[in-house]
Parts: structure tokens; C-alpha cells; sequence
């Protein structure tokens, strides 16, 4: 273990030590060194000498943790500052991408002994795939200034960034089209419905024999196929697409929540018989808490099919808003980084979504054996 | 112990219940025939499969029997239910992980419909009666296994009811705990004058806590001996190496051999 | 609870009634019917329309046998889009562009491929997120953060950057499949190779094994039923790709592709005997994993999960 963890801080001095020796870009036909750029290169010096000083202390400790990543940060900023002052597209600039790859293995140094120090400790904990995160925009950052991949290929982080900043009004228009009003209105109206026709079903044990089957079935079904009907029936306004994520929503919230009032135990049913509690009673106090976990699993399933349901549907019509619609329109007229913006913009919404639900699930559900894994 | 307080709690006469399986008809219990009277602690003892749970069970109106009669303080066991004349314990403590201790202690007093001030007093007085005061606000999976099977007990004691039925409440716990707890429960049944019918499959067990064992035997589940214990209300553990008691366990051991309980 | 002895010398009915089949029949049987009077109700509005117009006579039978029978019905019945499907799976050669065969093969290969590389990825990102604390702590949370992105919107990109580099056809289509079904076999995987507990790993460790021993004797085979359970799911999510991957890049092949068709055309039963097709299609892959798992687990007398 040991070892190989020393054995990548060495290749990483090696590499960087390599690289010195290389040209790291061409500025007017000029092949220009590292030490041509004095501040890159005291950058490339004090990860360096992060790196060494981890190599020779040896420590583990958070401290030691953080020292490292501000090793590899002052590192990161060396080609950042490189791609934008000379053209590091070619065989020219080959000192340069080989320390990003010896940067790679610094990063992956200490995020690991970052995620060693994470135990119990919530805000590292956080923090390490917040760094990964970061360090992956970055890489895309500097590939394509670096490499100068049109911007209709593939858009920088930056530039996403800008056409966001230029684009906030129509952004929150297709934003409120489609996550506000198809898809909060139709996730609602789909867990609603599942949720209330299982409890229905719940009562009437033959319905629960005929439709149980038929629900594994369901799920085999590629339901966003619907969309077309759906926006032939409902039109092209925000009820077509709140009526796909409806049926979408509906049967996973539906088995879920009767394989969760199912979940409770003979032992668990039995107390509340010697109690001789209503039906109700043992619902509320017992099975829908029971249940609860099982509830939440078809809430967050849901909660990505209802943004993919509401993007389906925008592509078979829609008034002249809208993520999809948008998405669509725009890659037509080639502004691609519009369409990054929507896509960032959806990824954000889906992931706070998603989070949103998954903080509540540790709020109600926090007894249940996969939560309580600290005593 | 006195004549005066021999009032019949449960009586049983000829009690049948046959389970309907795929294949053939299984006779849980036959001709079952027992009264016990109030302050009584009565085991039934016997292997598994002789219907010594399925018996509780059906005092307890969670299973119904397909013969003979039964009444429990004078009322049908469903009525019984209804009245909440019994407090049940499990062979698990079934507390509820998302309830604290206190909450779950709470949790008959609230299906009763008893005031929030009421449910407090009980829950407190009876985390008192088995020792764990202080522990209110924990949640269950906090506890060890032996405290769970106490707050089980609180449970089913803030129902306050005459009648305690327990269906080998401590099988799942070490011995230490076991006994420990055995001496706890005799303190309370000795204290509070509750009847309690207990399920167990300890010989020791069933003997040091009784003032009436019942010799069970499977296939079809009937009742071999019924052995009345002269032993003293207040025992401690020491008892159980007093020529008396080894008496007793002999006669428990003997019934169960007659009912071919070692067999196979 | 067992049941009573009165209830098992009930006659038949009761014993149809405790079954499975029958409960699903009447299922199946009462949507059949509220399909068809769906169908009266949905299509009424405009046939009565019609019937003013051209000042006809109508009767309710009239009605009914019109509303079953229109050419582009509102919502068909399910004679119309049997009669459809048949016309468009038997009748028509298979290689003919009509054929539904051949639009389904086209959706399936592409499900196929990008199921094999997303069961390919998620297994790898599943080993080397059990065996890198590294890896679980600063990837996990992105793998299921990938999924909050709705595929639709990358959909177009991948086509675009994939289509630059000369890549077009089934690829982008199959990795638009593969990003959506590799999440659950990772979750699945992660879950499975987890599933030893201490005490066989303990055990693992008194043989003083290596940690590929304990991988490949110990972990892999303890994830296996965990591995099928998540390639049920996922081979229905990489249909769901495929089909939504045809919709932006303009496909005239495949099941997408005719939904959308049909929607441009408002040819209904089109749209429906395509969906229908694409259903059938996916409890066949489904049912295909399932064989599969009970082959395999069959012969290691192990329960699936």
C-alpha cells in the first residue's frame, strides 16, 4: 500500500522533472520553455516540492491531506495559464501535457488521502467528490483551449458559463416551462395517484393478486413512447408533457408502495391485532412508516423519469419554450454552447431534485438499517 | 397461597384447532383442557410443534379455534381483545426503529385514544418498572438485545392489563441476561399480582418462574401434566439447586418423556 | 394466518378467486373494456361532428362501429392496431422498409450494444469502487449525478461530437443506451460485492488469501445474483435509450423513429402498433435475462434476489 502510493508521488516528481526539459507551447513560431514563463513555472515549483515534501514526511493526516491538494491546485493553475498565452495545440506544447498527466497523479494522491482523512469528517467528506468534480470541468477546460476545439464542436466550461450569464432570461423561461410547470405538476399528479391507488389496492387483496404481476410487466414497457399520443390528446402546452410523466411516475410509485405496505412483519402485525387497532390505525402507526423507504426508492427513481419524460415530450411539440424545445431549435442554428447552458441547467435541477429528495429520505427514514450504519 | 383469591382468569374445555394445509389436516391442539386463576404464573412447556404458542395465540384472539370453548375474564377472547384486557409480549421485541423508546412505550396508549399527559405518566412508570429509566429519548436499535425484550415488557405492562402473555420473550438472549431477567420478571409479577402465562422451552426456566406448569406434547398438540409448584412467590436463583426444585424438573422432564418429546 | 377448514371444500370459484391467473384475467379483461369505450368516448366528439355536417342519421351502433374503425381514431382499438401490427410484421418482407421487423431490428441492435458496453462499464466501475476508497468517495456521487441529467438533452451533443470524429449510425445511439444502463449495474454490483459479510471475509482471511482470490472466489460469485436483478432493469432502460436516442438524430430507422413519423403524419395506429412493438420487445429482453439468470443460478442452486 505504502509503496505504491510512494511510487506515484516519484512518478509525478519525474514526470514534472521531464517536462522542464520539453517545450510547453509555440508563441510566434517561437518554441517557448517553461522558464520562459516565470509564474507557471514557480507553480510547476511549488507542487513539486508538495509532492517531496509528502514523499519524504509521510503523513497521513489531514493537515498533510491538505497541503497536498494546495499542492495541486498551485499545479493546475501552471497550464491554465499556459493555454492562454501561447498555442499549446501540437507536438510544440508537449512538456505541457505531460505534466497534466503527472498533475493527474497528484490529484488521485491526494484525493486519497483525502478520503482517508473523510472518515467522520463531513465536511471532507464532501469535499472529495467536490475536488473530482472541479478537477474534471478542469480538464475539459484546459483540453479545449489547449487542443482550440471549436467552440461548435464542443464549448468550454467558460464559455458554457458566459452564454449562461448572456442567456439568463430565456434559460429561466424554458426552466419554468418545463421543470415548474410539466414537470413538479406531473411528478406530483403521478406519486399522488400511484401512491392513493395502492393503498386502494392495498384493501382489495384480488386486485393486488391481478395487478402485481402485470406491474413487473410494466416495467419492461418503454413508456416515453406515449409522448407523441400524449401531446395529440393534451396539445402542445405543459399538460401533454405533465400527462406523460404522470403515467411515467405512476406505476413505480404504485409497486413500490405495495411492496412496502407489504414489507411489515407478522410479529409487527400481530402487536397491533393484540392491540385491537383499527385498519387505519395500523396503517398510520405501522405500515406506512414501514413502508416509507420503499416510497422514497420510487420518488427518486421518479424524479429522473419525470425530467427525462418532459424533454421527450417537448421533442414531439411545444409552444416556443421550453429545455427540449430549446435544446432542439438550438442545436439546429448550431449555438452550441446555449444548448450546454440548458443541458447544465437541467443537470443542476435534476441533481438538486434528486438531492432534495434524498436529504428528506435521511431526515424521515433515518432508523432504517442503511442509515444507521454509526451508532 | 390462599383460597381467596382463586378466581378463574382463563378456562379452556376441550379446545380443538386444526390447521388446513395443502396436503393433509394438522391438529394443533386437541382436546385442551385448563383454567388458570388469577395471580397464577403459568408455562406451557414442550417441544416445538406441540402447540404451546398456537395455545397462547389463541387465548390472545389471534388465531381462532375450530372447536371446543373458551373464555377469557368471562368474555370471549376476541371480546378480550377488543377490551384490551391482556398485554402480549413477543419472541422478538418488535419496537418500532423509527419510534424512541418512550414513543414506542406510548404506542398502545395512543391507539386507545389516552390523553398525551397519561401516556407520559405510563410510559415513565413502566420504563421504572423494568429498569431503564433514562433511556426515553433513545431509539431502539441504540439498545442491546436484552434492554429491547425489557421496553417489549414496559410495552405490553402501560396497557395495564391483569392478564401477561409472553411468548418466550427471552429465547433470543444469552443466559446471563436470561436469568437476570427471569429474576426481574418474578419481582414484578410478585409485586403487581398480574397472571402471567408464559411460553418457554427451558426446563429451568419454566420451573424457576412457576406456580403452575403445563406439559405440553406435539402431534396432535395436547396437554400430558399439569404440576402444581410449591416453591415460595419470592425465589432467587439459588432456588434452583434446592432438592424441591430438582424434584420439580424430574416431573417436567418424566412428562415430557411420556409424551415421546425426546423422540427423534 | 392459515385459512379455516371451511374455505378449502369451497367450490371452484373460490379457488379461482385465491389463484393468480384468474385475478390477472380480470385485469387484463376490465382495461380491455375500458379500452374500447375509451376509445367510443375519445372518438365521439369528432364523428358526431361528421355526422351533422353531412347531416346523416346516427345511432349509438352506428357510432360505436365507427368509433372502432376510424382511419385516424383519436385512440384506435385494439382490433385496429392488431390488424396493423400484422399487416406490418407478417405481411410486409422483412427487409422491406415498411416491415415492423425490420424497424424493431434496428432499435434492437442498437439496445443490444449499448447494453453490453454499459453491463461492460458498470461491472468496472463497480470493482474498482469496492477496491478504491478513492474511487467511492470522490466518483460515487457523480455516477449518481450522471442520472439526474436527462439523456435527452446530451442526446443531440453525443451525435454532434461523435458524428464530428466520423462516428454515426449505431454508436452514438448505443453509447446514448449504455450511459443510461450502466448506473443500475454499478448500484447493483456495488450492493453485491459488498453482500460478503465479515465473517466470510474473515474466513477468507484465515486461508490467508489474496485479494484476488477473495475477489474471484468469494466477492464475484456473491454478486452474482445481484448482477441479474440490475440487468433486468437495465436492459429495459438501455430499450427506453435506443428508442429515445432515435428521436434527435432524425432516424428513419427503428422504433423512435416511427413514433415520431407517426407523430408528424397523425397516423395513430402507426404510433401504437410502434409502441406496442416496442413493448413486446422489451418483456422479451426482460424475459431473455431472465432465462439466462435461471440458468446460471440454477446451476449454482442459488435464489435469485
Amino acid at each position: 500500500m505504502k509503496k505504491s502510493a510512494d511510487l506515484v508521488l516519484i512518478l509525478f516528481v519525474l514526470l514534472s522533472g521531464i517536462s522542464v526539459f520539453l517545450p510547453v507551447g509555440v508563441d510566434a513560431d517561437m518554441s517557448v520553455q517553461w522558464w520562459d514563463k516565470p509564474t507557471a513555472f514557480a507553480l510547476l515549483v511549488i507542487s513539486v516540492a508538495a509532492a517531496l515534501y509528502q514523499l519524504i514526511s509521510r503523513e497521513t493526516t489531514t493537515y498533510a491531506a491538505l497541503l497536498l491538494t494546495i499542492g495541486c491546485i498551485a499545479g493546475a493553475f501552471a497550464p491554465l495559464i499556459l493555454t492562454r498565452t501561447v498555442d499549446a495545440s501540437g507536438y510544440g506544447a508537449i512538456g505541457l501535457w505531460l505534466f497534466l498527466v503527472a498533475l493527474g497523479l497528484l490529484v488521485w494522491r491526494s484525493l486519497a488521502l483525502l478520503s482517508r482523512a473523510a472518515n467522520g469528517n463531513h465536511l471532507l467528506a464532501f469535499a472529495v467528490p467536490a475536488l473530482f468534480g472541479i478537477w474534471l470541468l478542469y480538464l475539459w477546460q484546459v483540453v479545449t483551449i489547449g487542443f482550440g476545439i471549436p467552440s461548435v464542436l464542443l464549448p468550454s466550461p467558460e464559455q458554457i458559463g458566459a452564454a449562461i450569464e448572456n442567456n439568463t432570461s430565456t434559460l429561466f423561461a424554458d426552466f419554468y416551462q418545463t421543470v415548474v410547470k410539466s414537470v413538479l405538476s406531473g411528478f406530483a399528479f403521478g406519486c399522488g395517484a400511484g401512491f392513493l391507488v395502492a393503498i386502494l389496492v392495498d384493501r382489495v387483496p384480488f386486485m393486488q393478486r391481478g395487478l402485481l404481476p402485470l406491474g413487473s410487466l410494466v416495467s419492461a414497457i418503454p413508456i416515453v413512447g406515449i409522448a407523441p399520443i400524449m401531446v395529440m390528446w393534451f396539445g402542445f402546452d405543459w399538460q401533454s408533457k405533465a400527462a406523460v410523466i404522470v403515467v411515467m411516475t405512476f406505476f413505480p410509485m404504485l409497486i413500490n408502495t405495495l411492496a412496502g405496505l407489504q414489507a411489515t412483519s407478522h410479529i409487527e402485525k400481530d402487536l397491533m391485532r393484540s392491540y385491537a387497532a383499527s385498519y387505519w390505525q395500523t396503517l398510520l402507526f405501522l405500515r406506512l412508516p414501514n413502508a416509507m423507504p420503499f416510497i422514497f426508492n420510487a420518488l427518486k427513481i421518479n424524479s429522473t423519469l419525470a425530467m427525462i419524460g418532459a424533454i421527450v415530450a417537448e421533442f414531439f411539440g411545444t409552444p416556443i419554450v421550453g429545455m427540449g424545445f430549446r435544446i432542439s431549435t438550438e442545436v439546429g442554428r448550431m449555438n452550441v454552447d446555449i444548448v450546454w447552458a440548458t443541458i447544465a441547467v437541467a443537470a443542476v435541477v435534476g441533481s438538486l431534485f434528486y438531492g432534495i429528495l434524498a436529504l428528506m429520505e435521511r431526515r424521515i427514514t433515518f432508523w432504517h438499517a442503511s442509515y444507521r450504519r454509526a451508532k | 397461597m390462599s383460597d381467596v383469591d382463586l378466581k378463574p382468569v382463563i378456562e379452556i374445555e376441550k379446545l380443538n384447532l386444526v390447521f388446513q394445509t395443502a396436503d393433509t389436516p394438522v391438529h394443533a391442539l386437541s382436546d385442551i383442557d385448563l383454567t388458570v386463576n388469577a395471580g397464577d404464573f403459568v408455562s406451557f412447556i414442550g417441544p416445538s410443534g406441540c402447540g404451546k404458542t398456537t395455545l397462547m395465540r389463541v387465548i390472545a384472539d389471534l388465531e381462532k379455534p375450530t372447536g371446543g370453548h373458551i373464555s377469557v375474564n368471562g368474555m370471549t377472547p376476541e371480546e378480550a381483545r377488543q377490551k384490551r384486557a391482556y398485554g402480549y409480549v413477543f419472541q422478538a421485541p418488535a419496537l418500532y426503529p423509527w419510534r424512541t423508546v418512550e414513543k414506542n412505550i406510548m404506542l398502545p396508549l395512543e391507539i386507545m385514544g389516552l390523553s398525551r399527559e397519561e401516556q407520559k405518566a405510563r410510559a415513565a412508570r413502566n420504563l421504572a418498572m423494568v429498569n431503564l429509566e433514562g433511556f426515553e429519548k433513545k431509539f431502539p436499535w441504540q439498545l442491546s438485545g436484552g434492554m429491547q425484550q425489557r421496553v417489549s415488557i414496559a410495552r405490553a405492562l402501560s396497557v395495564e392489563p391483569d392478564l401477561l402473555l409472553m411468548d418466550e420473550p427471552f429465547g433470543a438472549l444469552d443466559e446471563i441476561t436470561r436469568d437476570h431477567l427471569n429474576e426481574q420478571l418474578l419481582k414484578l409479577w410478585d409485586t403487581t399480582k398480574k397472571t402471567v402465562i408464559f411460553v418457554t422451552h427451558s426446563i429451568p426456566e419454566a420451573v424457576f418462574l412457576s406456580s403452575k406448569i403445563v406439559v405440553m406434547s406435539p402431534r396432535p398438540g395436547k396437554v400430558i401434566d399439569i404440576i402444581e409448584s410449591n416453591l415460595p412467590r419470592d425465589r432467587t436463583l439459588d432456588i434452583r439447586e434446592t432438592p424441591e426444585f430438582l424434584e420439580i424438573s424430574h416431573r417436567v422432564r418424566e412428562g415430557l418423556r411420556s409424551g415421546h418429546s425426546y423422540d427423534d | 394466518m392459515t385459512k379455516p377448514a371451511e374455505i378449502s371444500k369451497a367450490g371452484i370459484w373460490r379457488r379461482l378467486y385465491d389463484g393468480k391467473s384468474f385475478p390477472v384475467f380480470v385485469v387484463v379483461l376490465s382495461l380491455l373494456i375500458l379500452w374500447y369505450a375509451g376509445a367510443v368516448y375519445m372518438n365521439s366528439d369528432r364523428l358526431i361532428d361528421q355526422y351533422e355536417r353531412s347531416k346523416v342519421e346516427w345511432s349509438w351502433q352506428q357510432l360505436t362501429e365507427d368509433a372502432w374503425s376510424m382511419e385516424r381514431p383519436i385512440l384506435p382499438a385494439p382490433q385496429q392496431i392488431i390488424v396493423e401490427l400484422h399487416k406490418t410484421v407478417i405481411d410486409k418482407k422483412i427487409t422491406s422498409k415498411r416491415s415492423l421487423v425490420y424497424h424493431s431490428y434496428v432499435t434492437i441492435s442498437s439496445t443490444l450494444v449499448g447494453f453490453a458496453l454499459g453491463a461492460l462499464l458498470g461491472v468496472l466501475l463497480a470493482v474498482g469502487i469496492v477496491h478504491l476508497e478513492t474511487l467511492d468517495r470522490s466518483l460515487m456521487p457523480w455516477i449518481i449525478a450522471s442520472q439526474t441529467v436527462p439523456i435527452l438533452a446530451i442526446a443531440p451533443m453525443i451525435i454532434v461530437v461523435l458524428g464530428h470524429i466520423g462516428l454515426t449510425g449505431l454508436v452514438p445511439k448505443a453509447i446514448i443506451s449504455m450511459y443510461l444502463c450502466f448506473f443500475p449495474i454499478t448500484i447493483g454490483m456495488v450492493k453485491g460485492l459488498r453482500s460478503p459479510d465479515v465473517l466470510q471475509l474473515d474466513l477468507m482471511k484465515t486461508y490467508s488469501a489474496s485479494a484476488a482470490q477473495v475477489f474471484w472466489k468469494l466477492r464475484m460469485p456473491a454478486s452474482i445474483p445481484f448482477l441479474f436483478a440490475s440487468l433486468k432493469v437495465a436492459i429495459a432502460i438501455s430499450l427506453v435509450g435506443a428508442i429515445v436516442a432515435e428521436l434527435p438524430t432524425g432516424a428513419v430507422e427503428g422504433l423512435g423513429a416511427r413514433l415520431l413519423a407517426g407523430s408528424y403524419y397523425g397516423q395513430t395506429i402507426q404510433i401504437w402498433s410502434a409502441l406496442v412493438a416496442a413493448s413486446v420487445l422489451g418483456m422479451l429482453l426482460v424475459w431473455a435475462v431472465t432465462i439466462t439468470e435461471k440458468l446460471v443460478l440454477g446451476r449454482t442452486g442459488r435464489e435469485a434476489v
